[in-house]
């Protein structure tokens, strides 16, 4: 190594007056920055680097990572800065990083925050992740291998994550001999690939990480290169939050009522600025009023900013709970429930079109689906292909419908009310990141009418508190069986009652659907907004569908309200139904002749908890009846 | 109005912090915080108080205690918790209690009994699905990866090739039953954020932080303060009277002190900034088995 003395010497200042130091630091700002790079392009190097050039690295840590560098380090005797940085046990022993670390370091202008993203084809989840909180990107390139596909791949991530400013560090500089041509190459070539897909202000500077050049000052190696090193650019670059300028937006995180007295609304202000006396509009109700004050530990405020933790209360007693958003009542941002958004997909198990998700937006939870996308992207070469699903990395538009409407903002103008993650309701897994474009024209022109006769009127008028009776089971298990005979026993106590029967179903209103786990969604999707429908106008419904995910079955129950809906199993083994097979179905699924057939080459998923269990083994169709009669009397 | 400025670095962490609180609060059945009366505790109960004010924070305060902390520590901690009208909870690994499990005698096992096993316990014992941990990720390079909710298992276990992956500030929170999430606001903090913020807000810090003469042995290249008459000293050892502090607090037998001058913030915080040591180094904890000693700690539960 030619130089080991720190780039940043300790200030004198903090030994000559310290408080005077302390003074003019608590005025740093801050700086996220993502580090992109191929597998050999020396990033962990780097950032090793720019730790050590900035004194984060102690006396301690620098006599392990000698003692390490000569024992596994791939630089013969020379420090191997990657081994600061490649964490867990288990990357040192394969020597890749695999996952996602933050790094800190200080200069005296500056706190900086580095994502480390690792670089491999199946890790893009782990890009996205450090990309989505990146003020800038740093795309490492060596300078012996030029832009390459990884690149490319990384910088579109960068890119369709919302960064703006980025960073070509040419790296390896040493080994093309401090070569200008070189790098002018390399640098035009990005250039020209970045204006490509709409990425504008690249600055690129050449560097060497292992050496140290243009890294914190100008390179004596390089003369003919007069921009600023590596950190100076990283020092200077512009961080005022973009959103401080916007109109003002707080999604509500949580609503502070120690007493009747005192009803405050806490959240993250994501946009603009705020002070007492700023009249604001509460959404998605639509109601006003003005802030009345903005409390704080440390006093009441007289303005507080985008990027700020604070607490409002406001001049009217209103409506306001945790999702809701607070925003300037003069320039509120859009609400709907039905968007075109980018998808990144990040869980194992691929996506399913039709499925209900938790899909978490701000501070707003609801249940989404995803429809099919309407292509997937190339990301090495961003070609639009067509897709049905999205796998694990696989990057997508598609359209997405909540089932609530929700406040939001494209993603290219706000992070906060356009960024949103997807959650598996049975694995409760992050499976996909997405990208809010714009909602759908649709849902702005579709609205809710009210109608006079509401469905409490409906019951009202039949005596009765309606139901979803919904019988779940294996085919031939019984389950249309029994409820005809429990539709038969609710007719007799002059009950308005009306059986949906899956075969019945599919010949009419969903006949063109098949039986592919899609289709088997959709198919019941349909029925619960029919059997909804009915118990909007007061019904009892009992309906016999296989219904085989217990993703549907709850995506159903969330759909009704309170208790009304009621789970029933039909348990019957797969051995008996299939002895029974009285539609000759499992035979022909034996044989091969039908696929997708449910416990054969297609799953089951029985409900964890069901609100009744009826055995058809142990019990008679008559018993059955009667035991799911009295669980679900009175029904008043 | 008022020309908007970039906020400065310990606002942001601060307002970070405070997000990260309210989600947990907002999203868990039942938050509890881990409170180890030392200074990044001491921050971490600060930015609470900030973040549910004018309400107390809605959840008490865990320490799990190992009976082997310094007598400043206990102190400190009865009042901090009466001053942030908050209920404190302690718990003491009955059968560390029964067994005399000490750090003098028993070596690892006194940190696995006392801390690992006895944290599990007041976990399961209180229900608690939510746990805040003052834990930085520049502390030690597990840290760095771990995710500000870190999820373990029905039986504690961290694994870190399932993480969840966390965009934006969006943090999922879903558990099954049995399940739990570590929390820590303060993983973008380093040591000076941390030193910078006690002094912006005057927080309180045990005093052992800042130098004072104290009593001492010097044993296996690390100065012991003899903090109570437990203390065994080997033959020949006799406590001196030195000008110490601690730049990390744990149990007193276990935890290093440094030699120093440094009375007062600005002066501990220079020392902090000329210092060539980092923080851990005086830990016992970290030393075992080479560089995976946290990782495996935490892989079996350790916070």
């Amino acid at each position: 190594m030619a130089d080991h003395q720190h780039a940043y010497a300790p200030d004198a200042l903090i030994g000559e007056d310290i408080a005077a130091y302390l003074q003019r630091h608590r005025a740093k700002t801050m700086l996220r920055f993502i580090t992109c790079g191929s597998v050999d392009d020396g990033k962990s190097t780097l950032i090793g680097r720019l730790l050590y050039d900035s004194r984060a690295i102690f006396a301690d840590q620098l006599a392990a990572l000698e003692s390490d560098s000569r024992r596994v380090g791939t630089q013969g005797q020379a420090i191997d800065f990657a081994l600061l940085v490649d964490g867990l046990a288990a990357e040192r022993e394969q020597g890749i990083t695999i996952d996602v670390a933050y790094r800190f370091f200080a200069t005296e202008r500056r706190k900086f925050i580095v994502a480390d993203c690792p670089g491999h084809e199946q890790y893009t989840r782990n890009m996205v992740t450090g990309a989505s909180t990146a003020d800038l990107a740093v795309i490492l390139v060596d300078a012996r291998k030029g832009v390459l596909v990884q690149t490319r791949r990384h910088s579109y991530l960068c890119h369709l994550l919302g960064i703006r400013h980025f960073l070509l560090a040419v790296n390896k500089m040493d080994l093309v001999g401090y070569d200008q041509a070189a790098f002018d190459a390399i640098a035009e070539d990005y250039a020209r690939f970045a204006a490509s897909i709409g990425i504008s202000g690249v600055t690129a500077i050449p560097i060497s990480g292992f050496r140290g050049d243009n890294i914190v000052a100008a390179s004596a190696q390089m003369p003919w290169y007069r921009g600023p090193s590596l950190i100076e650019h990283l020092e200077r670059v512009e961080v005022v939050a973009r959103d401080a300028a916007g109109p003002f937006r707080m999604p509500v995180q949580w609503v502070n009522r120690p007493d009747l007295d005192f009803r405050g609304f806490a959240g993250l202000i994501a946009c603009g600025s705020i002070a007492p006396g700023d009249a604001v509009r509460v959404l998605p109700g639509g109601r006003t009023s003005t802030v009345r004050e903005i409390v704080s530990f440390d006093g009441p405020l007289d303005r507080a900013q985008a990027g700020e933790a604070v607490t409002l209360t406001l001049a009217d007693e209103i409506d306001c709970s945790r999702g809701d958003v607070i925003a300037a009542a003069g320039d509120p941002p859009q609400v709907a429930d039905q968007f075109e958004a980018t998808i990144v997909w990040l869980g194992d198990e691929e996506m399913r079109p039709g499925r209900g998700y938790w899909m978490k937006l701000a501070t707003q939870t609801v249940t989404a689906t995803v429809q099919q996308p309407k292509y997937q992207v190339d990301v090495n070469t961003l070609d639009h292909l067509a897709a049905k699903t999205l796998a694990l990395n696989g990057i997508g538009v598609a359209e997405v419908f909540a089932d609530r409407p929700l406040v939001f903002e494209p993603y290219a103008e706000s992070r906060s009310l356009g960024g949103f993650i997807l959650i598996d309701k049975e694995s409760n897994a992050t499976v996909a990141a997405g990208m809010l474009n714009f909602s759908l024209r649709r849902s702005q022109n579709v609205h809710w009418q009210p109608t006079d006769i509401s469905r409490a009127d409906h019951a009202a008028m039949k005596n009765q508190a309606p139901r979803v009776l919904w019988f779940t089971g294996l085919s031939g298990s019984g389950k249309s069986t029994i409820a005809n005979a429990v539709e038969k026993r609710l007719a007799l106590m002059n009950r308005h009652t009306f059986l949906l029967d899956g075969d019945n179903v599919r010949h009419g209103l969903n006949k063109d659907l098949g039986f592919t786990e899609a289709d088997r969604i959709e198919n019941i999707r349909r029925v619960g907004e029919v059997a909804k429908l009915m118990t909007d106008a007061g019904l009892i419904v009992l309906t016999a569908f296989i219904s085989p995910f217990r993703a549907e079955r709850q995506m159903v129950r969330e759909m009704m309200q309170g208790c009304e809906f009621v789970e029933i199993h039909v348990d019957t083994p797969l051995t008996v139904a299939e002895a029974r097979d009285v539609k000759g179905l499992y035979r022909k699924a034996r044989e091969g002749q039908l696929k997708n057939f449910t416990g054969i080459d297609s799953p089951y998923e029985a409900p964890d908890n069901p609100d009744i269990v009826v055995n058809t083994v142990e019990m008679t169709v008559e018993e059955a009846a009667d035991h799911i009669i009295r669980h679900i009397l009175p029904l008043k | 109005m008022t020309a908007l400025t970039a906020l400065t670095h310990l606002q942001r962490l601060e307002a970070e912090a405070i997000h990260i609180m309210r989600e947990v609060v907002a999203e868990a059945a039942r938050p509890v915080m881990l409170y180890s009366v030392g200074k990044d505790s001491a921050v971490m109960l600060h930015l609470a108080r900030k973040a549910f004010h004018p309400a107390p924070p809605p959840f008490p305060l865990l320490h799990v205690d190992t009976t082997w902390k310094f007598a400043a520590m206990y102190e400190l901690r009865e009042r901090a918790a009466r001053a942030a009208g908050m209920e404190l909870l302690v718990h003491r690994n009955p059968e560390a209690v029964e067994r005399g499990i000490n750090p003098f005698e028993h070596g690892a096992l006194h940190t696995d009994m006392w801390k690992t096993q006895g944290l599990k316990q007041a976990l399961d014992q209180h229900g608690f699905d939510a746990a805040f941990g003052g834990a930085r990720r520049d502390e030690e390079k597990s840290r760095a990866k771990e995710r500000v909710f870190s999820f373990r298992s029905a039986s504690h276990a961290w694994d870190p090739r399932r993480q969840r992956p966390e965009l934006w500030n969006l943090y999922n929170a879903r558990l099954k039953p049995g399940e739990s999430i570590r929390a820590f606001p303060l993983s973008n903090w380093t040591e000076l954020d941390v030193w910078q913020y006690i002094q912006q807000e005057a927080i309180e810090i045990v005093p052992l932080y800042f130098a004072a003469p104290r009593p001492i042995v010097e044993r296996d290249g690390m100065l012991l303060m003899v903090d109570d008459e437990r203390f065994p000293l080997r033959p020949g050892e006799q406590p001196q009277m030195r000008s110490i502090r601690f730049r990390t607090l744990g149990c007193y037998p276990l935890t290093g002190a440094v030699e120093s001058e440094a009375a007062t913030l600005d002066e501990v915080i220079r020392e902090m900034l000329l210092t060539a040591t980092s923080e851990r180094q005086g830990r016992a904890i970290d030393k075992d088995d080479g560089g995976a000693g946290m990782e495996r700690k935490k892989q079996e539960g350790y916070f």
